[in-house]
C-alpha cells in the first residue's frame, strides 16, 4: 500500500516535468502549427545557463543560501528560456517561415541536434549535478514520502497552466496568438504583427520549458542528454491532453507520469515503462484522436 | 477633395508570373467603386497587392500616406484598410466573439465591446452565435462576419473580395443593401471585386473593368450599367 501510494506520488511528480514540456509544445503548436522537436533541447540549453550562473563562483555566487540562489536562477531561467526561443525563431526558423511544414519540422529536428552538441562544448559533455530549489525531505504521507520537490513542482506548473490559460484567452496577445496559428492571413489583416506574434510565442514556450528544465535537472543530472526521454514522455503528453490545449497538456504530463510508474511498477518493469507511455498514446489516438482534451474542428464552406 | 486610396501605375504578381501590368485608379472618401471583370483578370491580385499581402511596383497611396515594401499588411491595416478576402477569411476555430475581437485588434478594448454590440444589432444571427466557432456557422452567415470583422477596425475603406460568392440570391441581396446601410451610415469607402456585375452595380458610384491586368473601362456606375459592351461583356444581357 505505501508501494502503491509512492509510486502514484512520484508518478504525480514526474508527470509535472512532461506536462511542463508538453505545455511549452502546446504553446508553439498553437501558434504556429509546427511540433517542435528542439523543445527539450531548448529546455537543457537554458538550463546549462542557469547551472551556470548559479555556480557559487559565478554571476549569482554572492548569494550565500544555495536554495535562494536556486529561486533567483529559475526566475531568471524565464528570461533565459524566453530570450532562446526569440532567437531560435528570429534567426533559424523565420527564414523558413513560408515553407512547408515538413521542412519546418526537420529544422526543428536540426535545432535538436544543433543545441545539443553545442551545449556538450560550451558546458560539459559529462553530466553534472545541479543543486535543487527545494529542501530536501518531505511530508510524510501515509508510509510514503511526499517530497517538497514534489509538491513545488505541482504547485509551479498547475499555476503556470492556469496563467498561461488566462493568457490565452482573456489577454490581447492571446487573442493575437489564437488568431496567428488559425489563419495568418486573416490575423494580418486585421492589423496583427504575426511575424512578432510567433516570435513571442516561441519565446512564451521556451520560458516555460526553461523553468521546467531547471527544476528537474536536479533530480537527474544536467546533461546535454537530459531531455531526450523527457522530450517523449512529453510528446506522450501533449497528444494525450489533445495537442491544442493547455490543461490537457498538464493533464497528460499526469497521466504519463502514472502511467510510467505504476506500469513500470507493476506490469513491465521500468524497462518498458516508456512503451507502456506509448501504448497510452495508440489507445487515445484510436479512440479519442483528439486527445482528451482537444477541439474537433468543424468548418463548413 | 483628396482621393481616400490613390494608386498609379501599379504592377503586381506572384513570383515571376505578372498579374497586373501597371494600373491606376482611385477611390474618394465615402464612396462605392466596384471592379469588375472576368475570372483570371487579376481583380483579387489587384485587392492583394493593396493590402500588402503580396508586393507591388508602382505608387499607392492610402489617406496621404505613401505605401513602400516595408509597410506590412498589419500596418496598413492600421492605418485603416480592411481587407474582407476571397473565401471570407473566417477564423474558423475562433468563436464567433472572438472573430470580432480580432477585427477590434487595433482598437481601444472598451470601444471594442461597443462595437460588438452594434454589429450584433446588425446582424441579430450572429449575437446568436457569438460562442460557437465560426467555422460551424452557414456561408451567408459567415459572409456576414467577414463584413462585421472587417467594420470592427473602423477603417477607411474595405476592400471586398466577391462577397456574393457562395451565396443564395437572398442572401446577396440582403448583404449588398446591407452594404450600401453602412456605406451610408458611416461613410467608410468600399472597393468591391464582383462576378454578380448587375447587383454590385446597383450600389456603386463608379466602376471600373479589368482586363488581363489592365484597367479598360471606367465611367459612373450608372453609365456602365447601361453602357452595351459592358452589358453584354458582364452583365449577361
Amino acid at each position: 500500500m505505501e508501494l502503491l501510494l509512492q509510486r502514484i506520488i512520484d508518478g504525480v511528480g514526474d508527470g509535472m516535468i512532461y506536462g511542463a514540456i508538453a505545455l511549452a509544445l502546446v504553446l508553439i503548436y498553437r501558434v504556429t502549427g509546427l511540433v517542435n522537436f528542439a523543445q527539450g533541447e531548448m529546455a537543457m540549453f537554458a538550463t546549462f545557463i542557469v547551472w551556470w550562473i548559479t555556480r557559487p563562483d559565478r554571476f549569482l555566487g554572492f548569494i550565500g543560501d544555495p536554495q535562494l540562489r536556486m529561486a533567483v536562477g529559475i526566475f531568471l531561467g524565464l528570461g533565459i528560456g524566453f530570450v532562446i526561443g526569440v532567437v531560435c525563431e528570429r534567426f533559424i526558423m523565420r527564414p523558413f517561415e513560408k515553407r512547408p511544414y515538413i521542412d519546418q519540422a526537420m529544422v526543428t529536428m536540426g535545432m535538436y541536434l544543433g543545441l545539443s552538441a553545442l551545449a556538450a562544448y560550451i558546458f560539459s559533455v559529462q553530466p553534472v549535478a545541479m543543486e535543487s530549489v527545494f529542501s530536501a525531505g518531505g511530508i510524510p504521507l501515509g508510509g510514503a514520502n511526499l517530497t517538497w520537490s514534489t509538491i513545488g513542482l505541482i504547485v509551479v506548473f498547475t499555476s503556470l497552466s492556469l496563467l498561461l490559460r488566462l493568457l490565452f484567452t482573456r489577454t490581447r496577445f492571446g487573442l493575437a496568438m489564437r488568431a496567428t496559428t488559425n489563419n495568418a492571413v486573416s490575423a494580418q489583416l486585421s492589423g496583427i504583427n504575426v511575424k512578432r506574434t510567433l516570435m513571442l510565442g516561441w519565446g512564451l514556450a521556451s520560458a516555460v520549458g526553461g523553468v521546467a528544465g531547471a527544476m528537474l535537472a536536479p533530480k537527474l543530472f544536467l546533461s546535454p542528454f537530459m531531455m531526450q526521454s523527457v522530450l517523449l514522455y512529453a510528446f506522450a503528453a501533449a497528444i494525450l491532453g489533445g495537442l491544442d490545449s493547455v490543461p490537457g497538456a498538464i493533464v497528460g504530463g499526469i497521466l504519463v507520469g502514472l502511467t510510467q510508474h505504476l506500469a513500470g511498477g507493476y506490469l513491465f518493469g521500468s524497462e518498458l515503462a516508456l512503451a507502456a507511455a506509448l501504448l497510452l498514446i495508440l489507445i487515445v489516438l484510436l479512440v479519442r484522436p483528439q486527445g482528451l482534451f482537444g477541439k474537433v474542428k468543424v468548418e463548413r464552406v | 477633395m483628396a482621393a481616400i486610396l490613390d494608386v498609379t501605375n501599379m504592377r503586381a504578381g506572384y513570383g515571376s508570373i505578372r498579374v497586373i501590368h501597371g494600373i491606376s485608379f482611385h477611390v474618394d472618401p465615402g464612396e462605392i467603386v466596384v471592379i469588375l471583370g472576368a475570372n483570371g483578370a487579376g481583380k483579387t491580385t489587384m485587392m492583394k497587392a493593396v493590402s500588402g499581402i503580396i508586393p507591388a511596383q508602382g505608387d499607392i497611396t492610402f489617406d496621404g500616406t505613401a505605401f513602400t515594401r516595408r509597410t506590412s499588411t498589419d500596418k496598413r491595416a492600421g492605418l485603416g484598410i480592411a481587407h474582407v478576402p476571397e473565401g471570407r477569411g473566417t477564423l474558423t476555430d475562433l468563436s464567433v466573439i472572438d472573430n470580432l475581437r480580432v477585427g477590434g485588434y487595433t482598437r481601444p478594448r472598451a470601444e471594442v465591446a461597443e462595437s460588438i454590440e452594434r454589429w450584433f444589432d446588425v446582424f441579430p444571427r450572429l449575437r446568436e452565435r457569438r460562442d460557437q466557432a465560426a467555422g460551424s456557422l452557414s456561408g451567408g452567415e459567415q459572409q456576414m462576419l467577414a463584413v462585421a470583422r472587417a467594420l470592427m477596425g473602423k477603417p477607411k475603406l474595405v476592400l471586398l473580395d466577391e462577397p456574393s460568392m457562395g451565396l443564395a440570391p437572398l442572401i446577396t441581396a440582403e448583404l449588398f443593401a446591407e452594404l450600401r446601410k453602412i456605406n451610408q451610415e458611416t461613410g467608410t469607402a468600399l472597393l468591391v471585386v464582383e462576378q454578380n456585375a448587375k447587383r454590385a452595380l446597383a450600389i456603386a458610384d463608379r466602376a471600373y473593368v479589368i482586363s488581363t491586368g489592365q484597367l479598360v473601362i471606367e465611367g459612373d456606375a450608372d453609365e456602365l450599367a447601361s453602357d452595351d459592351g459592358v452589358r453584354a461583356a458582364y452583365l449577361g444581357v
